[in-house]
């Protein structure tokens, strides 16, 4: 199964970026290999508006199953919903140890939005 | 004639200036409020309002029997208003600047006209003076059209002044575009000149000529005025920090109202712009 991790760098031992649409990278790590692909981000770190939604657009298109971040916010919520994405918020530790806790079925998956929208 | 009252920084009296000139004026005057985030101009000249008028603007709604899932609205979007996830489409009214662009570039013709309520707009007579004020839905992000709409709805034969928002942003562009002069109302602190330069910068882009008030100016230094000297900016008016326009101002009363003699030199103000105005005029064609 593939899983994208936002990262703040471009390796598994990188750090989890708490954020999501604005995270540096986004790694997709299939979760049974350990292979993975680092996404460049930094298209939408300075996006003006919909940053969010371009990165749930993204990783949807790279066939992810699974989030795991820090803080999604209402309209990535909604389009990672709209793409049957699961999301695991809260998302602490490097990209390896994420992937491990959602191995381990330790990650709890979101009902809603856990950040405000911000304009 | 439009004169659009701007400020760059916050709390310099915009609107002090604005009603003043609107009410000393006479018959033949309007004036927007269009602070639509926070219109307050109705504070001083106690409008009655007798009409309103909802106001929306364009977003697209998407027939999804229709949709081919071609992307091509997802990709000319800048604003990730409309997104395509799998065969879906997904729409972020919120987020719609209403260019139209998506239902031009749709191959299906799948997407229609849906709206998105900005705010109202507001007609009334206070204090002689008709007012037209826009005040923008809680929740709006997006002002600039709602400004726009207030602006439209003014008699383009009357003399109309602008209540402008603060800052450089967008908002203020629409208030100050196409208007024939800028009054920017100014403080001698550290902080109005700050913005004033800013906002004078925004003016310069525009090429409208502009002129300043000094509002409390007997406080603070004289940067400001160095600065008018150096950018050759005339100061039209200054208007003193006293105790008796604050008390008023708290009151919800203007200048003109507890200090009679004030109208004669809003009326000298608005003369001084007409000049400027001709001024400018001949300084352009000369270029």
């Amino acid at each position: 199964m593939k899983i994208a991790v936002t990262a703040k760098g471009k390796e598994l031992s990188s750090p989890v970026d708490p954020r999501f649409g604005r995270a540096a990278h986004i790694l997709i790590v299939d979760s049974e290999t350990m292979d993975f692909v680092a996404l460049d981000n930094s298209g939408n770190v300075n996006a003006l508006k919909g940053a969010g939604i371009q990165a749930a657009t993204m990783i949807c298109e790279q066939g992810a199953e699974v989030l795991l971040t820090g803080y999604c916010g209402p309209n990535a919520f909604r389009t990672l919903e709209a793409a049957g994405i699961k999301v695991g918020s809260d998302t602490t530790g490097t990209v390896a140890e994420a992937v491990d806790n959602f191995k381990r079925g330790a990650v709890r998956f979101s009902e809603a939005a856990n950040a405000e929208g911000h304009w | 004639m439009i004169i659009s009252v701007a400020s760059g920084k916050g709390g310099t009296g915009k609107t002090t200036v604005a009603t003043n000139l609107a009410v000393s004026f006479g018959s033949g005057c309007t004036l927007l409020d269009c602070d639509v985030e926070e219109p307050n101009a109705h504070l001083f000249l106690h409008p009655h309002i007798d009409r309103s008028e909802t106001v929306t603007t364009f977003v697209p709604v998407v027939d999804e029997s229709r949709c081919s899932a071609c992307r091509k609205c997802a990709d000319i979007c800048r604003f990730c208003a409309i997104t395509v996830i799998g065969e879906k489409v997904l729409v972020f009214p919120e987020l719609c600047h209403s260019c139209g662009g998506c239902q031009v570039v749709c191959p299906e013709n799948a997407i229609s006209d849906g709206q998105r309520e900005l705010g109202v707009i507001e007609w009334g007579m206070g204090t002689g003076v008709p007012v037209i004020q826009g005040r923008i839905r809680v929740g709006e992000a997006m002002s600039p059209p709602l400004i726009r709409k207030v602006r439209a709805a003014a008699d383009t034969e009357d003399q109309i002044i602008i209540d402008a928002p603060p800052g450089t942003s967008c908002p203020v562009i629409a208030a100050m575009r196409g208007a024939d002069f800028i009054l920017m109302v100014t403080e001698p602190t550290p902080f109005g000149l700050h913005d004033l330069k800013l906002a004078v910068g925004a003016v310069q882009m525009l090429g409208i000529p502009c002129g300043l008030v000094i509002n409390r100016a007997d406080m603070g230094d004289d940067r400001v005025r160095g600065y008018a000297l150096a950018e050759r900016l005339p100061i039209l008016l200054e208007i003193p920090f006293d105790r008796k326009i604050a008390e008023a101002y708290s009151c919800g009363r203007m200048i003109v109202e507890v200090m009679p003699e004030w109208k004669e030199k809003f009326r000298e103000l608005l003369q001084q712009i007409k000049v400027e105005i001709l001024a400018s005029s001949w300084r352009r064609k000369e270029r």
